[in-house]
């Protein structure tokens, strides 16, 4: 049979190449664009010798797809948000739970530990811990909206044609906010939770007309708002303190319903096998020097106490311009998503895109 | 080892790459994707043999709505593609001079050097309401206000035909090429105007080329995903990003398979009806060329 004689052939090929690499130690991480910055894996290796780290970018939805498509194999270490583990373990069995005793968890934020533990417990055992946080809100450039204070407003006739948000989960919940429901709340009761998401449609679909375009990424949106082709959009913290720096003007705006907040952890992938490095390399980035360089990179705080201070200069004073202390009380962390839920929220999206509303 | 041995050895060594390549690369992933559209999702966990995925295509307006768009933009990027590329083709073939053909070829060809990626975005950078094209009619004052030209379906269709238009000049080239330009001259010997020997000569001499071309490029279209994604606007749903949605954001690639079947046979009947009214045949088209 050619195939048997093909996969022995692979399989002779995989283990040349595996002696030839000798002890050395493979690091696969599995993460998002701007969380493993080249200096900080240079420093890791320098530390470290006998690791190779090998990065992948990726983001929540192509993690978990990634990892589905392999039963948790090809990387030993993950980062999805916190709300992305739960539901995700229970349907597919991608993660294995995290041996906590090796991790030095005393320099996290107990608040941000705790609220990930509470979230990633799956029979007792602890899948996940946190590594960077941040939030989703709005932003505007003041001169021209100064008057953006809640997610309801990108729908406002007043900026019709110049605003814009991304069509995924967040303006869902957003919207569901501003329209004075509590959506984490109905997860729970999944019929109420559709009632809920019903409205949000037709109002969504109803704002169709004022909004310029859906945005896709992070680069789409800043060329939007630097061009001043749109002046108030839903963001990502990070997005907007980057521009920020190159126009003062354009401000976040944490909406007045609460940000959403969420979590980037460190999760293990169920069949990684390089537990050991994986652990090593949580505790490396989470040292005080290190932070500094990450935060740098991702424009997003680190889960550890006194994270504010590690932020570089610029990002301090952007936070500072978007966030009071108020703002940060009224946060909203996003909730498990229970199975099934996503499903839901699927669908409305999609019916809001189909729609010819404008 | 007798001649006819070495050569039969030799035919089945030439052929193993194209029998791996469509059997690993072809055959499996549609087994594996077939067995995925037949299998219902009941619980976290729990799957159930079943045609509940292509059910519910049939039941939700959106999905059966979205695939009919895809299809008929397809078609007018087919036909916009055919117009445009006719005249090209036929410069290229019968008009220009022995070393023109050559560098006008490779003029076509240029833009395939660069990704689709690139491209789009050279056309973003266009089209842009800040973009090259608004600033410059304002500059000559013909608006007096930016205007938005990108994030509509008029821009999807001049993208698209912009990608795959080469793919309908090389097979009409290929076919031109081939023939006499003594039939021409006999049509207008014969009396017959530049529109009756384009009509009764060289249009029914090209149609095997045309038809193969008009296959390629409305399956790239149809199959086609950065494009539609990147210059389409807040109405533009295309299919393959209802497939990538399904699998992606939705974790249903129960759906997401079925969904890849159902535009694989759209596609394959849109192309059959095609061959059927044209009277044509696929050994008679794609496979001349």
């Amino acid at each position: 049979m050619p195939s048997r004689k093909l996969t022995a052939a692979l399989m002779a090929a995989t283990i040349l190449t595996g002696a030839t690499a000798a002890q050395a130690e493979t690091l696969r991480l599995l993460t998002w664009g701007s969380y493993a910055p080249e200096e900080v894996v240079k420093l890791f290796e320098e530390k470290y010798p006998d690791i190779d780290v090998e990065v992948t970018f990726s983001n929540n939805e192509e993690m978990i797809a990634k990892l589905r498509a392999t039963g948790g194999a090809g990387y030993d270490l993950a980062q999805p948000s916190h709300d992305r583990i739960y539901a995700a373990q229970l349907e597919y069995n991608i993660y294995k739970p995290m041996d906590l005793s090796k991790i030095d968890t005393s320099v996290m934020q107990p608040k941000l530990l705790d609220g990930v533990k509470a979230n990633t417990t799956i029979d007792g055992a602890v899948y996940s811990v946190p590594h960077q946080w941040g939030t989703s809100g709005l932003m505007a450039d003041k001169t021209k909206a100064p008057d953006v204070k809640g997610w309801g407003d990108l729908c406002d006739p007043k900026y019709a044609g110049k605003t814009s948000m991304r069509l995924k989960r967040t303006i869902l919940l957003g919207t569901a906010f501003a329209m004075g429901e509590d959506p984490f709340a109905a997860y729970a009761d999944l019929d109420k939770y559709q009632a809920i998401l019903d409205k949000v449609v037709d109002k969504l679909i109803a704002c169709k007309d004022n909004i310029k375009t859906y945005w896709k990424g992070g680069d789409d949106l800043s060329a939007l708002m630097l061009s001043g082709e749109v002046i108030a959009s839903e963001t990502w913290d990070s997005t907007a303190y980057r521009l920020y720096n190159q126009n003062p003007n354009i401000v976040f705006v944490p909406p007045e319903t609460g940000a959403l907040a969420w979590i980037d952890t460190f999760t293990l992938p169920r069949k990684g096998k390089a537990d050991e490095a994986a652990y090593k390399w949580i505790n490396f980035v989470l040292q005080p020097e290190i932070v500094k360089l990450m935060s740098a990179s991702t424009g997003s705080a680190a889960a550890v106490k006194g994270s504010k201070e590690l932020l570089p200069d610029d990002k301090k004073a952007a936070f500072a311009a978007a966030f009071s202390d108020e703002d940060i009380a009224n946060l909203q962390f996003f909730a498990n998503i229970p199975p099934g839920v996503e499903d839901m929220e699927g669908k409305a999206l999609e019916k809001i895109k189909a729609a010819t509303g404008g | 080892m007798s001649q006819s041995d070495i050569k039969r050895l030799s035919l089945i060594l030439l052929f193993m790459p194209f029998a791996l390549w469509i059997l690993l690369l072809i055959v499996l992933p549609h087994i594996g994707m077939g067995v995925l559209a037949l299998r219902e999702k009941v619980a976290p966990r729990v799957y159930e043999f079943g045609f509940g995925n292509f059910i519910e295509f049939l039941q939700e307006p959106i999905y059966w709505n979205t695939l009919l768009r895809t299809g008929s933009m397809s078609l007018l990027v087919t036909a916009l593609a055919l117009l445009a590329g006719f005249p090209i083709a036929y410069y290229i073939a019968k008009v220009a001079g022995w070393r023109t053909r050559g560098a006008l070829f490779l003029l076509c060809l240029v833009p395939l050097w660069v990704s689709d990626l690139i491209r789009a975005f050279g056309w973003i950078l266009l089209l842009r309401e800040t973009g090259v094209v608004s600033s410059m009619l304002q500059t000559i004052g013909l608006l007096n206000a930016p205007v938005e030209l990108l994030y509509n379906d008029v821009t999807v269709v001049i993208g698209l035909v912009y990608t795959v238009i080469l793919f309908m000049i090389v097979p009409l080239v290929s076919t031109l090429d081939g023939m006499d330009d003594a039939m021409i001259e006999a049509g207008y010997n014969l009396g017959g105007n530049g529109w009756t020997v384009l009509r009764r000569i060289i249009i029914p001499y090209a149609m095997p080329g045309i038809v193969s071309g008009c296959i390629i490029v409305f399956m790239l279209t149809a199959g086609s995903y950065l494009t539609p994604i990147l210059l389409g606007g807040k109405n533009s749903s295309w299919f393959t990003e209802t497939i990538y949605e399904q699998f992606i954001t939705r974790y249903n690639w129960e759906s997401g398979a079925a969904f890849g079947f159902l535009l694989l046979a759209f596609t394959s009947f849109v192309v059959w009806l095609g061959l059927k009214l044209s009277r044509q045949t696929l050994a008679g088209t794609i496979a001349r060329s």
